[in-house]
C-alpha cells in the first residue's frame, strides 16, 4: 500500500483524500486491485484458521474440541470464505492490477463501478461470519450448517445461519457480476491500437473466460438461492416434496453453477501459467492459439457436465453415461494445455526462481487433480468415492494446489513489479518447500482415507482410521504455519527491498514490463501502439 | 490519437449486453424448475411417477371405476417384486407402516394393499402423503389407480385408520427390473415448517 501512496506524491497535481477516505472512494485500478489482494490474504488466514480447528478436531477419533453442529459449521463457511473471499477476488485483483497494464490501457473501463465491486466483499464477508459471534451472545445457533452445497432440504429446515449465508452470497455474487462486467468491457474496448484478440495476453483470456462464466453461471446460484429463501420464510415449495417440489432440483441448479465454478477459479491462474514459464524458460509460450482454443473449450464444456457431482443421487443410466463422457471430454483440452506448459519450458534455458517453483510444482500437483478427477468422473467407480475423503483430496489438490499455488505464483511473479522491491528469496523458496511438502503430507494420507471408505463432512470416524489423520493434520498445521512467512515475505517486500528495473525478470516479456516498478499511478494515458 | 478518454456509448452498449445476459441467466434458473417437472414426468427420472395429468392410455384419474378395465395384459412369465415403506416427517406427529410389507407380483396385474396410519397426538390433524418410486427408471410404468396420496388426509384425535392403495405396474416395465420400492412421505399440511432446533434446545 505504501507504494500507491508515493507514486500520489510523485503526480503534485493530483487530488487524493488522504487515509481512509482515499481507499474509499479510490476509483484507481492499482489501488483497487491492491484492497482485493489484501482482502483475499486476510480472507485466506481466516478461512484456513477455521480449516485448523476441524483438523484438530480430527486429530483423534472421538470428539474432543467441539460439538458436531459446530464442526458442521465451520466446514461449510470454510469452504465458503475460501471460494468466495479469498480465491475468487485474489484473480480479480490480479486483473485490476495487471489486466490495463498488460493490454496497454489507461484504467479499468469502468472505475467506479470497480470501487463498488470491492466495497461489496467486507459487508459480505461479515455477514458469513456474524452468525458465530452471535452464536456467542446467545442469539441464533450459529453459521450455515449444511456444507458450503446448501443442500435442500436441510438449509430449508437450518437455523439463522443458513439466512446469513444466502445473503452473503447474494452480495458477493453481486460484485462478482460487476466485476465480470467491468474486465469484459475493459478487454473488448481499452485495448491498444493493434492488439487484436489473437495478440491478447493469455492471462487477459483466462480472464475473459471467466468472467463470461461468471455472468452465465452465478445469476442461476442467485436464483436458487433466492428459491431457498422463499421456500424457508415465504411458503413456496420449490425443494420441498410435501408442496410437489423437489429436492434434487436444488442440486441441479446448484452444480450447474458449482462445475464452471471450478474452472470460474482456474482460468485466470491457467492464464497465468504460460507467462511464467515463458518467462523463466526464457522461450515464447508455447502453442498460444491452442491455449487459447483450449480456454474457449474449457469453458464451454464446464456448463454442461454438472450432474456428475450427484451421480449416485439417482438418475436414468443414459443421462448418467452422457455426464460420465462429457466430463471426461474436458480432460482433452486440459491435456493440450498441460502438453503446452510442459513443451514452454521444453530445451528452454530455465532458472527456478520462487514463481517458476510455484508453477512446476503447480503443474505437477494440478496434474495429480485432473488425474484423480477422471476416476472420480467414472459412474462405476464414483459409487464407492462418492462423498468420501477421496474428493476431498481430489479437490484440495485442484483448487490448493491448482488454485492458490497458482494465486501464489502470481503473486511472487508480479509483486516486484508492483512494490519495486524485490522480496526475499530465500524466504520465498523456503515457503515454496514447505508448502509443497506439507501440502501433500496433508492431502495424500486423504485419499487412501477415501479409498477405505472414510466419509467426509464427519467430525468422528472409526478406528482404523486415525494414524492417517493424526498425519493430516500434522500436515495441515505445518501447511497453515507455514503460510505465515508467505505474509511475512509480502509485508517485507512491501515496506521497502533491493530495488529492481522495469523488466525486473530477465526474461519477462509483455507491455507490463516496459513499465517503470512500481508503475506510476496513472499508466499508460498515451496508449502504446503494437505492431 | 487520444485513446485515454474512454467511450461512454460504446462502453454502454456493450454493458447493456452484458447485463441481459445476467438477467437472461437469472430467469434460465426459474425456468428450469417446470423444465424439469416436465423433464422428471417424461423419464420417471427421480422416482416420479405418472401423476393424473400424464396419464395417456385411457386410465382415468383417481377411482376404481373408470379404470376397471386395465388395457394391458398380464405379463405371467415373470415377478416384480413391490415393496412397501413410508416415512412421517417431522412436525407430523402420526405413525405409518405399510400392512404388506412385499408382494410378488406378475406385471400388468392389479393389485391392492393398505397403510394402517395412527394420529398420536390428542388434535386433528391433516396430512398429505408423497410418493417416489425406486429405481427410476420404474417410476413411469407404477401407476398408481387408487390411493390416498390423490388427496389430503384428515385424522381425529387418536384416530387410526387403513389407508388402500391399487396399483399396476404396466408389463412395459424392463426386464432388468425385479425389485420395486415404493415409498411414501407424510407431511403435515397445515402445520408450521418444522426447523431444526439448536442442540441446547433440542437437550
Amino acid at each position: 500500500m505504501s507504494t500507491a501512496t508515493t507514486h500520489a506524491a510523485e503526480h503534485p497535481a493530483e487530488h487524493y483524500p488522504g487515509g481512509l477516505m482515499r481507499w474509499l472512494t479510490t476509483t484507481n485500478h492499482k489501488d483497487i486491485g491492491t484492497m482485493y489482494l489484501t482482502f483475499s490474504l486476510i480472507m485466506f488466514f481466516v478461512g484456513g484458521l477455521m480449516i485448523l480447528a476441524v483438523r484438530a478436531e480430527l486429530f483423534q477419533p472421538g470428539l474432543q474440541l467441539m460439538q458436531p453442529e459446530f464442526f458442521n459449521q465451520l466446514i461449510g463457511v470454510h469452504a465458503l470464505v475460501m471460494i468466495f473471499a479469498a480465491l475468487m477476488p485474489a484473480a480479480t485483483g490480479f486483473a485490476n492490477w495487471m489486466l490495463p497494464l498488460m493490454i496497454g490501457a489507461p484504467d479499468m473501463a469502468l472505475p467506479r463501478l470497480n470501487n463498488w465491486g470491492f466495497w461489496l466483499l467486507p459487508p459480505a464477508a461479515i455477514l458469513l461470519t456474524l452468525p458465530f459471534t452471535l452464536a456467542l451472545f446467545g442469539i441464533g445457533d450459529g453459521a450455515i450448517a449444511t456444507g458450503w452445497t446448501f443442500y435442500a432440504p436441510l438449509s430449508v429446515q437450518g437455523g439463522m445461519g443458513v439466512d446469513f449465508a444466502i445473503l452473503a452470497v447474494h452480495i458477493l455474487g453481486i460484485s462478482s457480476i460487476m466485476g465480470s462486467i467491468n474486465i469484459i468491457v475493459t478487454i473488448f474496448n481499452m485495448r491498444a491500437p493493434g492488439m487484436t484478440m489473437m495478440k491478447l495476453p493469455l492471462f487477459a483470456w483466462g480472464w475473459l473466460i471467466t468472467a463470461f462464466l461468471l455472468i452465465a453461471t452465478l445469476p442461476v446460484l442467485a436464483g436458487a438461492v433466492t428459491m431457498l429463501l422463499t421456500d424457508r420464510h415465504f411458503g413456496t415449495h420449490f425443494f420441498d416434496a410435501a408442496g410437489g417440489g423437489d429436492p434434487i432440483l436444488f442440486q441441479h441448479l446448484f452444480w450447474f453453477f458449482g462445475h464452471p465454478e471450478v474452472y470460474i477459479l482456474l482460468l485466470p491462474v491457467w492464464g497465468l501459467m504460460p507467462h511464467v514459464l515463458s518467462t523463466f524458460s526464457r522461450k515464447p509460450a508455447y502453442g498460444y492459439k491452442a491455449q487459447v482454443y483450449s480456454f474457449i473449450a474449457i469453458g464451454l464444456l464446464s456448463v454442461m457436465v454438472w450432474a456428475h457431482h450427484f451421480f449416485t443421487a439417482g438418475m436414468p443410466v443414459p443421462a448418467l453415461i452422457y455426464f460420465m463422457f462429457s466430463t471426461m471430454a474436458i480432460s482433452l483440452p486440459l491435456a493440450v494445455l498441460f502438453f503446452c506448459w510442459i513443451a514452454t519450458m521444453w530445451k528452454g534455458a530455465m532458472t527456478f526462481e520462487t514463481p517458476m517453483l510455484f508453477a512446476v510444482g503447480f503443474i505437477v500437483l494440478f496434474g495429480i487433480a485432473g488425474l484423480t478427477g477422471l476416476i472420480l468422473a467414472d459412474v462405476a467407480a464414483d459409487a464407492q468415492y462418492h462423498h468420501s475423503y477421496f474428493v476431498v483430496a481430489h479437490f484440495h489438490y485442484a483448487l490448493f494446489a491448482g488454485g492458490i499455488m497458482g494465486v501464489m505464483t502470481g503473486v511472487y511473479y508480479w509483486l516486484p513489479k508492483w512494490t519495486g522491491h524485490m522480496y526475499s528469496e530465500k524466504l520465498g523458496k523456503l515457503h515454496f518447500w514447505l508448502t509443497v511438502i506439507s501440502f501433500n503430507l496433508t492431502f495424500l494420507p486423504q485419499f487412501f482415507l477415501g479409498l477405505a471408505g472414510m466419509p467426509r463432512r464427519i467430525p468422528d470416524y472409526a478406528l482404523q482410521f486415525a494414524e492417517f489423520n493424526a498425519i493430516s493434520t500434522l500436515g495441515a498445521f505445518i501447511l497453515g504455519l507455514s503460510q505465515l512467512l508467505f505474509a511475512w515475505n509480502i509485508w517485507c517486500c512491501v515496506r521497502g527491498g533491493q530495488k529492481v528495473d522495469n523488466q525486473v525478470w530477465e526474461g519477462a516479456e509483455g507491455l507490463e514490463w516496459e513499465l517503470s516498478s512500481p508503475p506510476p499511478h496513472h499508466s499508460w494515458e498515451i496508449q502504446p501502439v503494437i505492431k | 490519437m487520444d485513446q485515454a478518454q474512454p467511450t461512454p456509448a460504446r462502453h454502454n452498449r456493450l454493458i447493456g449486453k452484458l447485463l441481459l445476459m445476467v438477467a437472461g441467466a437469472f430467469v434460465f434458473a426459474f425456468a428450469l424448475v417446470p423444465l424439469y417437472d416436465v423433464l422428471c414426468a417424461a423419464t420417471g427420472f427421480n422416482g416420479k411417477t405418472a401423476g393424473p395429468g400424464v396419464i395417456r392410455d385411457g386410465f382415468g384419474i383417481g377411482g376404481l371405476q373408470t379404470a376397471a378395465a386395465p388395457a394391458s395384459k398380464v405379463d405371467t412369465g415373470r415377478t416384480v417384486r413391490v415393496e412397501f415403506t413410508g416415512t412421517v416427517m417431522p412436525g407430523l406427529p402420526w405413525d405409518m407402516r405399510p400392512l404388506t410389507i412385499s408382494l410378488d407380483i406378475h406385471p400388468g396385474e392389479m393389485q391392492q394393499v393398505s397403510y394402517l396410519v395412527r394420529n398420536t397426538s390428542n388434535r386433528t390433524i391433516v396430512g398429505q402423503a408423497v410418493p417416489s418410486v425406486t429405481p427410476g427408471q420404474a417410476a413411469q410404468h407404477f401407476e398408481k389407480i387408487e390411493c390416498f396420496c390423490f388427496s389430503q388426509q384428515t385424522l381425529g384425535p387418536g384416530e387410526a385408520r387403513e389407508m388402500p392403495l391399487a396399483f399396476i405396474v404396466k408389463p412395459e416395465v424392463d426386464r432388468s427390473i425385479r425389485h420395486i420400492t415404493l415409498s411414501y412421505a407424510f407431511f403435515s399440511v397445515d402445520g408450521q415448517r418444522q426447523t431444526l432446533t439448536s442442540s441446547r434446545e433440542a437437550q
